[in-house]
C-alpha cells in the first residue's frame, strides 16, 4: 500500500507490482541465483560477449512473450504466436524483396499482417465464441501452412534490403556508447515491453484486458462492449508478433518459412515463470522479460557448461512446474 | 403406517444465523409429505440434515424408529435416505444405466466393466417403477422430466425409503408433471414415504397427504392437506408482523413515464409482461423463486435476448440487443450475484467504480485520467458512505453492502436514470440493509425510475410505491403499495398459476 501512495504511477499499476510481487521476487531471485550460479561454474559464461548473446537470444522470445502476456491477462491464451511470426516474416520478405518495396512499407506490411491475424483470431473467439485454444490452434496450423504456400515453401533472403539486418543486428545504442554494444533487437524488445506495459497500465485497452480476465460477464453488464475490447487485445497482440517477424527475419537475414512452430509453447512458458495467471486478471510485462530472461540464461549457461541439448528442454519443463508449484504454494499460505 | 422419519426439537446456527430453532419433522411409509415455506424458511437447511449434509446442533433424529447420528451423505445413503436435487446432478454424456450406477459398477475379472449386467440392474429398476426407458439412452438425450426419473430411479437402486424431493416440478410443464405424479404414486404404494418441497400450492392438493409449513427457521404446523385450504397454509407462511415502517408513497400521477415494457416474452420463462415505471417510483417485484423476475430484468437490460416485446424509454422505443444499448438508453442493471455479474472482484474500488464509464476518464489517445478517477471514486464513497480504507482497496475485501455500494456508484456515474435492483440486499446484514433502503428512497426521490426485485415480503412492501407479483413467467398482477396491501394479497398472485387479473398497461 506504501508503494501506492510514494510512486507517481497510477495505483492500479502498482498494485499489480504489489501483487505480483512475489512470485517476481522469486523470479528475478532464481534470475540472479542461475547468473551466479554459472559464472561460478564457468569464467566464459560472465563475458560482456555472453551476456549480449544471451539478450539477443531473448529478444524474439521475449517480444512473443509480451504479446501472449496481453492475451493471457484476458484470461485468453494464443497458441499462433510462433507461425503468425513467421508468416509475417514471409510477408516482409514478398513485399522487399520480391516485391521490391521500400523498407518502410515492409515493416509496416508485417506489422500490419499481424494486427490483422490476430484480429481475426479475435473475432473468432469474441464473435463467433470458439474457445480460445481452438480458435488460436486453428490460426497456428492456418498460418503455418500459408507461409510456407507463399513462399514457395523457400527462404527469401533479404540481400536486396540494404540495413534490413540493422534492425536485429545493428547497435544504435553501440554508436553513441561503444562500451555497451547492446543490439538493435533488444532495444526493440524493451521498447515493445515498455510499450505494453505503458498501455496495461494507463490505457482503458489496458484496464479492460485485466478487467476481462478477472470477470467478463461483469464488465458486460456494465455496459461495455466487451467483443469489441478483446478484439482488441487480439490484435494488439498480433501486432506484436509481427514485430517478432521483423527481428528474428532480420536476426537471420531472411524469411525461413518452415520455422515457428514451438515459439508459442516458449513465449507461454515465460508469462508462466513471470507469474502472470493462466486464469487471467492479473499478470505483468516486467514479469514476463524475467520469465524470458529465465530461459534464455538457463539454454545459454547449460550449453557453456557442454551440457547436451537434449538436456536444455527437461530443465526448462522443470523449471515451469517448480515456477508454478512456488507460486501455488505461495497463494495457498496467503 | 410406520414412521420412517422422525425428527425433534431441531436446532442449527450458523455465523450469525439462527437458521432451525427447534424444529419437529415427521415422514410415515406410503406418504408424500410437503414441506412448505418462503425462501430462507429453514426447508433447506432441515433437509440438508436429514440427508447428513449439515450436522445438527443439538435435537432427535430417529430414521426407523431409531436414533440416529448421521456423519455425512454417505451415513444418510446407507438408511435409505435420497435425495434429487432441483439441480439435477447428472452426467449428461453417459447413458442412463451407467449414471445410476456411477462409482458401484458391476465389474468382471481384471477390472473390466460388466456392461451386460449394468443395463439388467437397471432395467430391473425401471420395471419395479413401471417405467419405459432404455438403460442405454445418453441422459442428455432425454426431457428435463425423464432426467429426473432417472435421479429417482438411482435413489431407488440404493434401496431409499425415504425420497426427498426439493421443487421436482420447476423445469416440468404439465404433462411431464402428471408424469411425474404417477411415479409417485406407485412409489408410495410401495410404501416410500416422500418429502416434497414445492411453492406450487394446486400441486399440494394434488399430490400432498400432510403439509408441514416452516417460517424464519421455525415449525409452524401440519395440516392435512386435503381438508386445509390454501388461504390457511399461506397465512402459515407469512404470518409475520410487518415492520411499522410504512411506505410513503408520492403522487406521482403527473409524473413522466421513464420506462414502459410491452409484451415481452420469451418461451416459458417470461410470457407476455407489460408494466411501465414512472420517474421517482419504486416498483417493487414480488414472486416465488424461479418466477421469472431475474429473467425479465435481464431481457430488458439486453442480457438475454428476448422473443418479442418493446421496452420504451422516456416515451421512445428503444432497440435493445445488449447490455451496451441499455446502458446507453440509461438502464442500469444491479445483479443479486454480485461476485458473478456485478464486480471486476479482484480490481480496486476506483476502477470498480469507473468500469462502465472509463471513456470518460480518457481522452482520443486511450491514456486514463487516473487523479479524475481518484477523485470521482472519493466522492462517490463520500456520497455513499462507502466503507473502505481507500479507493485502492480490492472490492472483494469490502462487506457485502459496501459492494453493493460501488456497484450503485458505477451506475450512477454512468447517470443512468434507471436502475434494476435484483435482490439489493442479498448477504447483507440487518443493519447495511437499512442503509441501503434509505438509498434506495433517495434515487427515487431524486426522479430516478427504480425496479426492485426482492424475494422478501417485508422488503418488497416497505420500498415499493406499487408491486407487481409473478409467477411462473407470468405478470400475475399489479398491486397498490402501503397497508392496503398484505402479504397475503401477494402470496396469492404469486402462487397463482394463470392469470386472472389483465396487468396495467402504460397508463397505470
Amino acid at each position: 500500500m506504501s508503494l501506492a501512495r510514494t510512486t507517481p504511477a497510477p495505483s492500479i499499476f502498482s498494485r499489480l507490482i504489489d501483487t505480483g510481487a512475489h512470485q517476481k521476487l522469486l523470479a528475478f531471485a532464481s534470475l540472479i541465483l542461475l547468473l551466479v550460479g554459472f559464472s561460478i561454474a564457468s569464467p566464459n559464461f560472465m563475458q560482456t560477449s555472453n551476456m549480449i548473446a544471451i539478450l539477443q537470444a531473448t529478444s524474439v522470445n521475449g517480444v512473443l512473450a509480451v504479446a501472449a502476456t496481453l492475451v493471457i491477462i484476458t484470461g485468453g491464451i494464443d497458441l499462433s504466436v510462433g507461425t503468425l511470426m513467421t508468416f509475417c516474416a514471409v510477408i516482409a520478405g514478398i513485399v522487399l524483396t520480391n516485391l521490391g518495396m521500400p523498407l518502410p512499407l515492409g515493416i509496416l506490411a508485417a506489422v500490419g499482417t499481424g494486427a490483422l491475424c490476430g484480429l481475426c483470431s479475435g473475432t473468432f473467439i469474441a464473435k463467433m465464441k470458439i474457445p480460445p485454444f481452438i480458435a488460436t490452434l486453428g490460426m497456428m496450423l492456418i498460418l503455418k501452412g500459408l507461409s510456407l504456400v507463399i513462399s514457395g515453401t523457400r527462404p527469401i533472403y533479404f540481400n536486396d534490403t540494404p540495413g534490413f539486418d540493422q534492425i536485429s543486428r545493428g547497435s544504435l545504442i553501440g554508436d553513441l556508447i561503444p562500451a555497451l554494444p547492446i543490439p538493435n533487437g533488444v532495444l526493440i524488445l524493451f521498447l515493445v515491453a515498455a510499450a505494453a506495459s505503458y498501455i496495461l497500465g494507463r490505457t482503458v485497452l489496458g484496464r479492460y484486458t485485466f478487467a476481462l480476465g478477472s470477470n467478463e460477464e461483469a464488465v458486460r453488464l456494465s455496459g461495455v462492449n466487451t467483443d469489441r475490447w478483446k478484439m482488441a487485445v487480439y490484435a494488439l497482440a498480433g501486432g506484436i508478433c509481427g514485430i517478432a517477424g521483423l527481428l528474428i527475419a532480420s536476426r537471420l537475414n531472411s524469411a525461413q518459412p518452415a520455422l515457428g512452430l514451438g515459439y508459442e509453447l516458449e513465449a507461454i512458458a515465460a508469462v508462466v515463470i513471470g507469474g502472470t495467471s493462466l486464469s487471467g486478471g492479473r499478470g505483468t510485462v516486467l514479469g514476463t522479460l524475467i520469465g524470458a530472461l529465465i530461459m534464455a540464461v538457463l539454454t545459454n549457461g547449460l550449453r557453456v557448461l557442454s551440457v547436451a541439448q537434449e538436456w536444455q528442454t527437461v530443465v526448462t519443463g522443470a523449471i515451469i512446474i517448480l515456477a508454478v508449484y512456488a507460486d501455488m504454494m505461495r497463494k495457498k499460505k496467503a | 403406517m410406520t414412521d420412517l422419519v422422525r425428527m425433534a426439537g431441531i436446532e442449527k446456527r450458523f455465523p450469525g444465523v439462527h437458521a432451525l430453532r427447534s424444529v419437529s419433522f415427521d415422514l410415515r411409509s406410503g406418504e408424500v409429505h410437503a414441506l412448505m415455506g418462503e425462501n430462507g424458511a429453514g426447508k433447506s437447511t432441515l433437509m440438508k440434515i436429514l440427508s447428513g449434509i449439515y450436522p445438527k446442533d443439538d435435537g432427535v433424529m430417529e430414521i426407523h424408529g431409531e436414533a440416529v447420528e448421521l456423519d455425512g451423505p454417505k451415513a444418510a445413503q446407507k438408511l435409505g435416505i435420497g435425495i434429487i436435487h432441483q439441480e439435477l446432478s447428472l452426467m449428461n454424456d453417459l447413458t442412463v444405466a451407467q449414471n445410476i450406477f456411477i462409482g458401484r459398477e458391476p465389474r468382471l475379472r481384471f477390472g473390466r466393466l460388466d456392461e451386460a449386467a449394468l443395463n439388467r440392474k437397471a432395467a430391473e429398476i425401471f420395471a419395479s417403477m413401471n417405467l419405459h426407458l432404455d438403460p442405454k439412452t445418453i441422459v442428455g438425450e432425454l426431457t428435463i422430466a425423464r432426467q429426473q426419473m432417472v435421479e429417482i430411479a438411482k435413489a431407488l437402486s440404493h434401496r431409499s425409503r425415504i425420497l426427498i424431493m426439493d421443487e421436482p416440478t420447476a423445469a416440468l410443464n404439465d404433462a411431464e408433471i402428471a408424469e411425474l405424479f404417477t411415479i409417485i404414486r406407485r412409489l408410495k404404494a410401495d410404501g416410500v414415504g416422500i418429502i416434497y418441497i414445492s411453492h406450487k400450492m394446486d400441486e399440494l392438493k394434488r399430490i400432498a397427504d400432510r403439509v408441514t409449513v416452516m417460517r424464519d427457521g421455525s415449525y409452524v404446523g401440519t395440516v392435512e392437506a386435503a381438508d386445509t385450504p390454501i388461504s390457511t397454509i399461506i397465512s402459515m407462511m407469512v404470518g409475520r408482523e410487518l415492520t411499522n415502517d410504512v411506505v410513503d408513497i408520492p403522487d406521482l400521477s403527473q409524473a413522466d413515464v421513464l420506462l414502459e415494457v410491452e409484451g415481452l416474452n420469451r418461451g416459458r420463462e417470461i410470457r407476455d409482461v407489460s408494466f411501465s415505471v414512472r420517474k421517482g417510483e419504486i416498483l417493487g417485484f414480488a414472486g416465488l423463486m424461479g418466477a421469472g423476475r431475474t429473467e425479465v430484468a435481464r431481457a430488458i437490460f439486453g442480457a438475454d435476448p428476448r422473443e418479442s416485446g418493446e421496452i420504451k424509454v422516456h416515451g421512445r422505443p428503444c432497440a435493445i440487443a445488449s447490455p451496451s444499448d441499455a446502458v446507453k438508453a440509461g438502464i442500469g442493471y444491479l445483479s443479486e450475484d454480485r461476485k458473478h455479474f456485478g464486480l471486476a472482484t479482484g480490481m480496486d474500488v476506483r476502477n470498480n467504480i469507473a468500469l462502465a464509464s472509463l471513456d470518460r476518464f480518457s481522452g482520443r489517445t486511450g491514456v486514463l485520467d487516473e487523479s479524475a478517477m481518484r477523485d470521482t471514486a472519493r466522492g462517490y464513497i463520500e456520497k455513499l458512505g462507502i466503507r473502505t480504507p481507500s479507493d485502492t482497496q480490492e472490492v472483494r475485501l469490502l462487506s457485502g453492502g459496501n459492494q453493493q455500494k460501488v456497484v450503485i456508484a458505477k451506475w450512477l456515474y454512468r447517470d443512468c436514470d434507471i436502475l434494476i435492483f435484483d435482490e439489493p440486499t442479498r448477504g447483507i446484514d440487518i443493519g447495511a440493509k437499512s442503509e441501503i433502503y434509505k438509498l434506495l428512497k433517495q434515487l427515487a426521490a431524486e426522479g430516478r425510475a427504480i425496479i426492485v426485485i426482492s424475494s422478501e415480503l417485508p422488503e418488497v412492501m416497505r420500498l415499493s410505491h406499487r408491486i407487481a407479483v409473478m409467477c411462473e413467467g407470468r405478470l400475475t398482477g399489479i398491486l397498490p403499495g402501503g397497508a392496503e396491501t398484505t402479504q397475503e394479497d401477494i402470496m396469492h398472485l404469486a402462487t397463482l398459476r394463470a392469470p386472472v387479473m389483465q396487468p396495467e398497461g402504460a397508463d397505470a
